[in-house]
């Protein structure tokens, strides 16, 4: 699917089920569609990080920037495919590999003390001060049996949150 | 182990400005703690709350939604319906543009030759010349209206010439002020626009009294409020028309006041328009379309169909900031024009979210 047409045809859409691994209904994918042609305002085919950032409601948002860097210049295939981890019907591990990117910045498959301090600090900002963070994390990862320059990996994060299931779903308005 | 919970979120940053934000939207920043106090590795890590709210900004926000303008139904798809919506088109086009056309050249005729020449000759009799402009100002206003075919159905009490008052409305498109202006003469606050809307501006709303502002102006709000401050004193001067959501949205939605029109220290009145779209979308999308083509797209339509409510008149109340105050009155119109209310500030169509907004989540 290259550059963003008005028209999607049956094909287009089973290829984008397809890639999504069905996670998101026709319908969805269909309001989906419509959603990225309103936000792709010059039809170029994917939604640039100035497009994200008209949306004030994604802007207020903590972890805004982190997730601006994983979803900029996607096609549409490639955004459905990073929203599919956010259907009712993704499993815990798809979740938690989501947030383990997230985490993961510079995509080296491992997560640092420092990753997780820095993505810490996007979300209590202002209200902790580092020195308050740094003596907090350090406690509570000695307490789950991991040191301070330990690396996590995505399996010790499903380790720590997958077992109670992780919460992340996001409904697409059907019309 | 010591429990550093300083996590929840403080309001001592109260942007006067605007309100409390928060209250609007879940907030997923607040990291959870167990009740005794013991933070767990799965708590610090879990974000996913804050992800989902990000996920769900990006599927569908209330604020895009505001502006969208929803395009009716086809109905004219079958071979039945096919020829009467083009004998319609032609109807439209051929036979009611025209008729329009000529019914608003023949009131700017009448409207010229009498404002002109009044303007010149009574300069020295003030009062006398502003009621006769006045008159013809709303005049011309009803030439407008019959160019649209509008059908405007007024209720309540209609405004009457007191002092400190100001009237507020929801906004859907610059036909508004029309509308509105075609039963009172009212001063208007408006955004200075180029072309011949300018013009327009320039020279007959200066006889009613209007007060310009421009958006892009970072010092503008002050000079606008201290020239609304003005205008109310004054005895002689129209009653004062504010749009206090400072854009134009589709007439489903109210986006936030601007609390300016409600720190004045006088009685607001509030005034809801609603269009009923069977007829035509009202909704001036600006972002979209000029608006000569809008009047366009008026002028070949059937007909333009609203209701304007001319509701109870709100004074500050004991204890009440200007800020609860311009929700109240929004409330107060929301409901009777059956819109819904949306937490966004409409200047957010023109620029990004200032970053002390970010720090506040």
């Amino acid at each position: 699917m290259g550059s963003a047409s008005s028209m999607l045809t049956q094909y287009d859409i089973e290829e984008v089920q397809e890639h999504c691994n069905h996670l998101f209904s026709q319908q969805e994918i269909v309001c989906l569609y419509e959603r990225f042609c309103q936000l792709d305002r010059n039809a170029k085919g994917f939604i640039s990080s100035d497009e994200f950032l008209s949306i004030p409601e994604f802007v207020m948002n903590p972890l805004s920037q982190r997730l601006l860097k994983m979803v900029d210049g996607l096609n549409f295939k490639d955004f459905v495919a990073f929203l599919s981890a956010f259907s009712t019907k993704a499993g815990t591990h798809q979740k938690v590999e989501l947030i383990f990117k997230v985490y993961d910045s510079d995509r080296n498959g491992k997560v640092s003390f420092k990753d997780i301090l820095e993505v810490l600090k996007d979300l209590s900002g202002s209200y902790m001060s580092d020195d308050q963070r740094e003596e907090v994390l350090g406690q509570v990862l000695k307490e789950a049996g991991y040191s301070k320059d330990c690396y996590l990996t995505l399996d010790d994060f499903i380790k720590v949150l997958g077992h109670s299931g992780v919460k992340m779903d996001v409904e697409v308005p059907v019309d | 182990m010591n429990s550093s919970g300083v996590l929840k979120s403080s309001s001592s940053e109260l942007d006067l400005d605007r309100p409390n934000i928060e209250d609007y939207l879940p907030s997923g920043a607040a990291i959870q703690q167990e009740p005794r106090g013991k933070l767990r590795l799965h708590d610090l890590l879990d974000i996913s709350p804050t992800l989902s709210e990000a996920a769900g900004a990006i599927v569908d926000d209330s604020f895009t939604r505001c502006f969208k303008s929803n395009p009716p139904e086809p109905w004219n798809w079958n071979i039945y319906l096919f020829p009467l919506w083009c004998f319609g088109v032609l109807l439209r086009y051929l036979i009611v543009f025209p008729t329009r056309v000529l019914v608003l050249t023949i009131g700017w005729i009448i409207f010229l030759s009498s404002f002109i020449p009044v303007h010149f000759l009574l300069k020295g009799h003030d009062r006398l010349r502003r009621s006769i402009e006045r008159s013809l100002v709303e005049m011309i206003c009803s030439f407008f209206v019959a160019s649209w075919t509008g059908v405007v159905r007024y209720h309540g009490p209609r405004p009457s010439r007191r002092p400190k008052q100001v009237f507020v409305a929801n906004h859907t498109s610059m036909i508004d002020f029309i509308v509105l202006e075609q039963m009172t003469a009212f001063a208007v606050i408006m955004q200075k626009h180029p072309g011949w809307v300018g013009l327009l501006q320039s020279t007959i709303l200066e006889s009613v009294g209007c007060i310009w502002f421009n958006r892009s102006e970072a010092k503008d709000r002050e000079i606008v409020a201290r020239k609304l401050r003005e205008h109310v004193q004054g005895a002689d001067n129209n009653p004062l028309l504010i749009f206090p959501e400072g854009t134009c949205v589709n007439n489903h939605y109210t986006v936030m006041f601007k609390k300016g029109a409600f720190e004045l220290g006088c009685t607001v009145c509030p005034v809801a328009i609603k269009y009923n779209k069977i007829f035509v979308d009202a909704f001036w999308n600006s972002r979209k379309q000029s608006f000569t083509k809008h009047l366009l797209q008026l002028m070949t339509s059937w007909a333009v169909v609203c209701d304007v409510w001319y509701l109870e008149p709100q004074s500050l109340k004991p204890g009440e900031t200007p800020i609860e105050f311009a929700e109240r009155v929004r409330d107060i119109i929301s409901t009777r024009a059956g819109l819904k209310k949306v937490p966004w500030d409409g200047y957010l169509k023109y620029s990004r979210p200032s970053p002390k907004h970010r720090e506040r989540k």
